[in-house]
């Protein structure tokens, strides 16, 4: 009897932080169920963080990626000199957001497309500034990119689209897309705390972090929106196009009229497909009925896909956390082989 | 009870007042008229759009008395101010003249300001309120909505309308 060995995928992670960190765990964790299942080997040979990077062809063991990022072991090499040199199939890019100018996580893709990488980010710098340039070098090189995590964390949105809702026209896509901003202002109408004090709150608690005005400003939300814009309805649109309010001036009073009236107030990022029927592309906090498939609480995420042939469907999930977003990754990564 | 009425005048002078008096002699209250005298229908008439407040009975009448004299009654919308949307506001909605923010709804003759609620708690502090927007149609209802919008932001102050 013939039996098929399972494909080789060595991966390697840039950005060992908390979603890096997770991924390298969902990895370890699943690995087993994913050679059965998928018929693939997942390995990794190389990790990067900020002073450079550690490989093995071998694939690294839990204590060695310990080691390296507690500084234990040396590098081995540049992290661009890894993504370049170092044999293996795909690169999980997890450095930090910078919507400035990409970051160094730019740089990370662009090297792993040239070095006919297949790439999967959360990241949403890179994305946000130059999909379209992405996309096209790594359709030229005939690789992935795949950026689930980098919408909506583990709560599946662009595969959901992309794959499952094939054949719809997507005519709107409407949600909360940042969980420190659904939190606060689901603690401030239910515990009747200003903002300020719920922010607080929220930080001590790791929920905000310590400057948490991308976030409270509604510009996560709209770097979130530029990526559904590019990649779901292939707008041409950067995060200088989002018209972007956020939840700093929300006050108690209009929490409590808003409940008076049935509603809650949520920040909501909403786009389309632009052209004659509309052109939207915005973030600001909204009204939303109590019985409103998006009113969710806490810090989930939710997003409401309004759909020619389905009708509208909504989906809700929790958009942060290191494991949740390794989820998205991980299913990018099985998606490649698929 | 509020309607909205098309109607079509010949062209001569002074056949405006002749077909607007006959509401005030029936008890009815004239609350806009839109008369575009360079505007006409093929037939060479005249088109004019009235809102007015009239009692069921004194509608029955009005349209008879308009054919009477040679009014054409082209459209008559009894479902006045069928859609509605609430709003919040949130600034200094008092002091930068509520009246005039309300009427920048109340003026247009297809949507009024039907309800607020206010909210204020504190002399410097930033009042928030409810505003009840309610038009004669959706679209008529969405230009409200803009004009709104418009309005409070030349005053700073935050609009959060509904999804
Ligand atoms: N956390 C979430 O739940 C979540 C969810 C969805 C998407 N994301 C996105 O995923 C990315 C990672 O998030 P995170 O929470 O894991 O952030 P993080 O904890 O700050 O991790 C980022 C890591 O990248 C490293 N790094 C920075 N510059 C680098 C460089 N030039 N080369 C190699 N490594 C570099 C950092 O090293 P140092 O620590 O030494 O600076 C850090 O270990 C971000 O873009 C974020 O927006 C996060």
């Amino acid at each position: 009897m013939e039996t098929k060995l399972p494909k080789l995928v060595r991966i390697s992670i840039v950005g060992l932080g908390n979603v890096g960190r997770g991924v390298a765990e969902v990895i370890r964790r699943k690995q087993e169920e994913i050679t059965r299942k998928y018929g693939i080997d997942l390995k990794i040979v190389g990790v990067a963080d900020l002073p450079g990077a550690v490989v093995d062809e071998n694939g690294l063991s839990e204590d060695a990626i310990t080691k390296f990022k507690s500084g234990e072991t040396a590098e081995d090499m540049t992290t661009l000199d890894m993504i370049k040199d170092v044999e293996h199939e795909i690169v999980v890019e997890t450095t930090p957001t910078n919507v400035e100018n990409g970051g160094p996580g730019l740089t990370h893709i662009i090297t792993a497309l040239e070095s006919d990488r297949h790439v999967v980010t959360s990241n949403k710098g890179p994305l946000a500034l130059q999909y379209g340039k992405l996309m096209d070098l790594a359709t030229s090189r005939g690789k992935e990119l795949k950026f689930e995590a980098s919408v909506g964390g583990a709560m599946p949105i662009i595969s959901l689209i992309k794959d499952n809702l094939a054949g719809n026209g997507i005519i709107s896509i409407k949600g909360i897309l940042n969980g420190t901003c659904n939190y606060i202002l689901t603690r401030m109408r239910e515990e009747k705390l200003p903002y300020e004090h719920v922010l607080k709150e929220a930080q001590e608690r790791g929920i905000a972090e310590t400057d948490p005005s991308n976030d409270v400003a509604g510009r996560d939300t709209a770097v979130k929106l530029v990526i559904l814009a590019n990649s779901i309805f292939d707008r041409n649109v950067s995060y200088k196009d989002v018209e972007v309010a956020g939840i700093t001036e929300i006050t108690l009073e209009a929490l409590k009229l808003a409940d008076d009236a049935g509603y809650v107030i949520k920040l909501i990022g909403e786009v389309d497909g632009g052209g004659s029927s509309g052109e939207c592309l915005k973030v600001a906090p909204r009204l939303v009925p109590k019985d409103d498939p998006l009113n969710v609480e806490g810090t989930l995420n939710v997003a409401t896909i309004k759909t020619d042939l389905a009708g509208d469907i909504t989906v809700i999930g929790k958009g942060a956390g290191p494991i949740e977003a390794a989820s998205a990754v991980l299913s990018d990564i099985i998606g490649i082989y698929m | 009870m509020k309607i909205s009425m098309d109607i079509e005048l010949t062209d001569i002078p002074g056949q405006l007042v002749l077909a607007l008096k006959p509401v005030s002699d029936l008890g009815g209250n004239i609350l806009s008229v839109l008369h575009q005298r360079d505007k006409k229908t093929p037939s060479g008439r005249i088109p004019v759009q009235l809102t007015l407040e009239i009692g069921e009975q004194g509608l029955n009448r009005l349209v008879e008395r308009l054919k009477e004299r040679d009014v054409n009654v082209v459209r008559i919308g009894k479902e006045r101010l069928k859609e509605s949307m609430m709003v919040l506001l949130i600034g200094h909605i008092v002091h930068t003249d509520l009246g005039e923010t309300i009427d920048s709804i109340d003026s247009t003759g297809f949507a009024e300001v039907v309800e607020l609620s206010l909210s204020m708690p504190g002399v410097d502090k930033k009042s928030s309120a409810s505003v009840t927007l309610s038009a004669i149609g959706k679209e008529e209802l969405k230009e409200a909505l803009n004009i709104l919008e418009r309005t409070v932001n030349k005053k700073g102050i935050m609009i959060i309308p509904s999804i």
